[in-house]
Formats: structure tokens, sequence, C-alpha cells
């Protein structure tokens, strides 16, 4: 119907599967995330590091090329676990910063007006909300953290043949499980903090702080207690525990992995609990 | 004029506090079933038992009473503590996406992204709703000329005026073509232009046939001017409804005259039609028409028999009076 027609008519045609109607909310969410010049920037400085490591691969693979300096053909870099270990430290403390600029807003918007009562009064369930908007912050964390380490992976694999490939495949197995559960806890602290705190910046501000504080009330703990459980309550270290234990180093950070574990579901949790208190259409007034 | 409520399809509060059944002839739109809900440790709906048929039903009552609460109950937003609710015969417990799908939503309180211009706003409404997305898109564009925001569809939402917002809200929920459209308190807020527009969009979305239309109102000028059917909420009861339709029909048989002349014959006249007559002082004289008796044949009588007809009055309930009425007689006043 022409726009100028101004009747009402009903709607009689086609309809999307009702599974994919949280994808309908990636994409709009994909649109307005890159509108911050700030935010395109530092999204493209976050693949300089892989692109350096990626070039130290290649120069460690092909060193003839510096017998020129007379230079002995001795390997420049070990490519081993500890290196993608150090890869993914750089990448999700990235990650982390991209994070506390896209995670806000992602959920306070809707918020800050209402307008997700006309989210949830829609056939969306509040879990296909989370999930959708959960997804933009998984795939953008991803192109900036596991997916260049798989690629560093391979290139190094195709460089040191068959051999080196099998005897390192926990590596990969370490970059993508590690980086999952990094995604995981940012995108679910991001959007329950944007959640409660419908002031972007605020919010941006709070998912730095509770990381600092955390550490900090941790260290605290472990001063004046004479133990090491602190810890437990600083998130970034929980992941590298479990990073440790997913890259084989052997460093023991005063609890188990197992520990690391049960603390981090709690924490989830935690998280969702908060977010699910607030992604509702209605609140009931007492 | 207290035959005014005893029509067929009205119900007197004190009769039957919470049990009505509007006439149908269809699926109703909207079935309750000794609905209750609790929040907070109180309930607010009280065993509702209605069923609704008509094109627009107006849901009215003072604060408090519940309005809202069936609104997002029907919606899915809260769950029934006792009986069940069905929507063109979905269980709202256990069909709520199906139910969703057929429904278009538009709040009471603001409701939109302030950095997001209208058209993407409502597409992505729409894309929700399960439009796809070339569809949605054409479709917000149609309805954002429908209710008149079309050279602004452009504009950030934050920008806009609370009427403009509120015509938003109003192509957000018909954007996807509903089956049901649930208006809350539409006319919040709106200066008189404004109203009279939103009223006519009402109307005319009602006269479409495409959809029926619940509105939600503490403004009993808004439902009368839109509505076929009433019901009216009190401290989570249905304390009355009325088809409003009916009762026009019904109410403009009532006829309050003063008469200069001989009006012993002129009675006699008018009763030798059918007509029932209740004088009273002064010349005065209250007259309910027979069903085949026109204010016409009325006037005719006067004429032969030399009557003068110095006042003629239409003497009908305004909701306003069915509305105070079904406040008072429940638990003695407002």
């Amino acid at each position: 119907m022409a726009v100028y027609k101004r009747t009402y008519r009903g709607y009689s045609g086609a309809i999307t599967p009702s599974w994919s109607r949280f994808l309908v909310l990636f994409r709009f969410s994909r649109e307005t995330l890159f509108r911050s010049k700030v935010q395109t920037a530092f999204f493209v400085l976050c693949f300089f590091f892989p692109l350096l490591c990626l070039l130290g691969i290649y120069a460690n693979a092909h060193l003839s090329v510096f017998s020129f300096l007379g230079r002995r053909s001795e390997p420049l870099l070990n490519i081993n676990g500890q290196f993608f270990f150090t890869y993914l430290t750089v990448q999700s403390t990235l990650s982390f910063i991209l994070a506390a600029f896209i995670g806000p807003g992602l959920v306070s918007p809707d918020l800050a007006n209402g307008a997700l009562t006309l989210y949830l009064c829609r056939p969306l369930s509040r879990t296909e909300y989370v999930l959708g908007k959960m997804s933009v912050l998984v795939i953008v964390l991803s192109w900036i953290t596991w997916v260049p380490g798989l690629l560093l992976f391979a290139v190094q694999a195709s460089l040191s043949g068959w051999q080196w490939l099998a005897d390192n495949l926990w590596i990969a197995t370490g970059i993508v499980w590690g980086s999952f559960i990094w995604i995981l806890i940012l995108s679910l602290l991001s959007l329950a903090l944007s959640a409660w705190v419908k002031w972007r910046i605020a919010a941006g501000g709070l998912l730095l702080a509770t990381f600092w504080v955390g550490a900090g009330f941790a260290q605290a703990i472990n001063a004046v207690l004479r133990t090491k459980q602190g810890y437990l309550l600083d998130v970034g270290n929980l992941v590298a525990a479990i990073w440790h234990g997913l890259f084989r180093d052997g460093v023991n950070m005063g609890f188990s992995v197992t520990e690391a574990w049960i603390a981090l579901l709690a924490f989830c949790g935690f998280c969702l609990l908060l977010l699910m208190r607030k992604v509702k259409a209605n609140e009931v007034i007492r | 004029m207290p035959q005014a409520n005893q029509t067929e399809t009205t119900t007197s509060p004190a009769a039957v506090p919470a049990t009505v059944t509007a006439p149908r002839d269809g699926p109703p739109v909207i079935e309750l079933r000794g609905l209750s809900v609790r929040l907070a440790g109180r309930e607010v709906l009280r065993d509702l038992t209605c069923s609704f048929s008509g094109r627009t039903i107006g849901l009215l009552g003072p604060n408090g009473a519940g309005k809202s609460t069936l609104i997002n109950t029907l919606l899915g937003f809260w769950s029934p503590s006792a009986g069940s609710a069905h929507v063109f015969g979905s269980d709202i417990r256990t069909e709520a996406k199906k139910i969703r799908t057929l429904i278009g939503y538009m709040p009471e309180n603001d409701a939109f992204i302030s950095n997001m211009t209208a058209v993407s706003f409502i597409r992505l409404m729409a894309e929700l709703s399960g439009l796809p997305s070339e569809a949605a898109l054409e479709r917000a564009h149609e309805a954002l000329f429908y209710v008149g925001l079309g050279e602004a569809r452009y504009r950030k939402l934050g920008t806009y005026s609370l009427g403009m917002k509120q015509l938003a809200k109003l192509a957000q929920a018909i954007a996807h073509g509903p089956k049901l459209l649930i208006l809350d308190e539409p006319t919040n807020g709106l200066d008189p232009p404004a109203r009279q527009r939103m009223i006519r969009l009402v109307r005319e979305m009602r006269d479409s046939r495409e959809m029926h239309i619940v509105l939600c109102s503490h403004l009993l000028r808004d439902v009368e001017e839109t509505c076929e059917e009433v019901v009216i909420l009190k401290q989570g009861r249905v304390v009355h409804y009325s088809n409003l339709e009916d009762e026009r029909r019904s109410n403009r048989r009532f006829l309050e005259l003063e008469l200069y002349g001989d009006t012993e014959r002129f009675l006699e006249a008018v009763e030798s039609l059918g007509c029932e007559s209740a004088p009273g002082a002064r010349n005065r004289l209250k007259l309910v028409l027979a069903e085949n008796v026109e204010i016409r044949d009325i006037y005719n009588i006067a004429a032969a028999q030399n009557v003068q007809l110095r006042r003629v009055s239409f003497r009908r309930d305004t909701l306003e009076d069915i509305f105070l009425k079904a406040m008072e007689n429940t638990n003695g006043g407002l």
C-alpha cells in the first residue's frame, strides 16, 4: 500500500520463525555499535597485538631472513602454551575495556524510557531478550579473542607441521574455552550492571570498578586473614586460575581450579539473578 | 429514569457483581473464568468471570481498580493466582507467545528508545512481532504515516513532544497488524486537537473491522466516544457491564416534556399509541416511547390536540451516570 493512502489495514503476510526473533535484537544492536568513532578506533586497535603475534610467528619460522644480520638460527620466540597464554591475557584486557564501552549501551537505553515493556509484550521471552543482547557482546568480543587466537594457532600449525599440531591441540582448546569463559563473564556482568545502572557511562565505570574493587577486597582479606582464599573474590584471578589449568603451566594461585569453577559459577548465577530482577515488563509497587 | 439500566445487556452491580456475559456470535475476544491475580501479597483481581466479543471494549475504573493488572495479565506479565483467561481461545498460561503475536499494546507510560529514529524503532518492534525485515520496514512507514508522523519519521524519538510520543506508541502497537489492540490511557497528556485525532484514529481502526480494541481509560468521554461495550472494575471486581450501543438505543426512547394546553387529551392520545407516561408537576410529563413511535408522532399529536410543547428533551444516561451508579451501588459511594 502506498504510504499516502492513510487507512488502516491488517497484516496477512509471512511470519518469521519464533526461534529467530532474538537475532533481530542482535542485528539492531550491532547497527548502533560502531557509531562512536572512539569505539570503532579502539576495536581496530584490538587487532594490533594479534597482528604483532602473527609477524612474530612468521619471523620465527623464517629465521633465514635474518641471516644477513649475522644472527644464528635460534628461535626468536617459543611458540607454546605460554605464548598463547600471554596472547589471551593481552586480548582479554582489551576485550574488558571494549565490553565497558559496548555492554552498558545494550540494555540501559531500553530500560531508561520503559521500552522493555514493548519488547516483552511481543512474542519474545526475557531469556530471548538477554540472549539477543548478549549475542552482540559474544560475537564482538570473539572477534578480538579466540578468532584471531585460532588463526594464529592455525598459522603456527601450518608453518610447523602436523606433528606440532598433534602435540599442541590442547592449546587451541585452551584458547577457545578460555576466551568463552571470559566473554561469558564480561557479558553477564556488563548486562547486569547496565540493567541496574541506567546511565550508560556510570554502568561502564562500574564494570571497571567491579574488577578493581574485587581485586582490592581480595588483597585486603588475604592480608588480614593471612590466606590466599581471598582471591576467590577476585574474578580476574578466578579466570586466571582456570586459564593456567587450560594452558597447563602449573602455576598455583592459592586455590584449586575446582574452587575457581565453583566461585565463577556462583558469580555468573549472581549476575543472572541481578539481570532477571531488572529485565521485567513491569515491577510490582509494594 | 430507573428503567434505563434494566435492559437485557446491562447488568446491575447489585444483582450480579462479578459475573457478566456479553451476547456473542463468535468466539470471545477475551474470556475470564474466575480469574484472580495476587501481587505483593494483595489480591488485585478477584474472581473475574466475563466474556467479551465486541469490537471495542472500554475498561473503566477508579485508580487501583485493577485495569492495568488485567491488561498485564492478559499479556502474560503476571500469572493468575486462580482461574484462567483466554484471548481468542488461547490460554494465557500456556499460549502466551501465541497471544502476544495477536496483540498490539500501547502502554500508559513512556515507552521508547530515545536515540532511535521513529521508523527504526517501529521496524524493530514489527520485526520482533514476527514480520520479515522488508515487510516490517514497509509497515513502519505506513503506520507512521497513518498516525500522522510521516514527516517526522526520521527524527529521533527523544526529540518528540508528548503528543508525538503517544502517536509513536500507537504506531508500534499497530505496525504488525494485531487482531487485538490494547490501548492503556491513549489520550493521556494530549491537548484537545491531539486527543480528537487519537479518538478519530481509534474509531477508524474500529470501523476497519480488522481488529478488536480494548481501551482502558479514566476519561469517560474517550470510552463513550469509541466503545461499544464497557466494563467497570472496582477493587478488582467487575461491578458493571453495559453494552453502550444498546444503552444508547434504549435511552433514546425516553422523553421529558413541558406542555401548555389540554394535557389530559394529549396524554390519552399518546397512551393510545402504546407509550407509557408519568405526569409530573407544572404540566411536565415523562414519556417512555413505544417501539414503533417516533418523536415526530408526538409532535403530530401535540399539533392535533392544540397543545404547545414548550420543552422537549431527551434524557439518557451518560456514561458518567452509569459509572457513578456503579461506584455507589457496590459499597455505598465513591
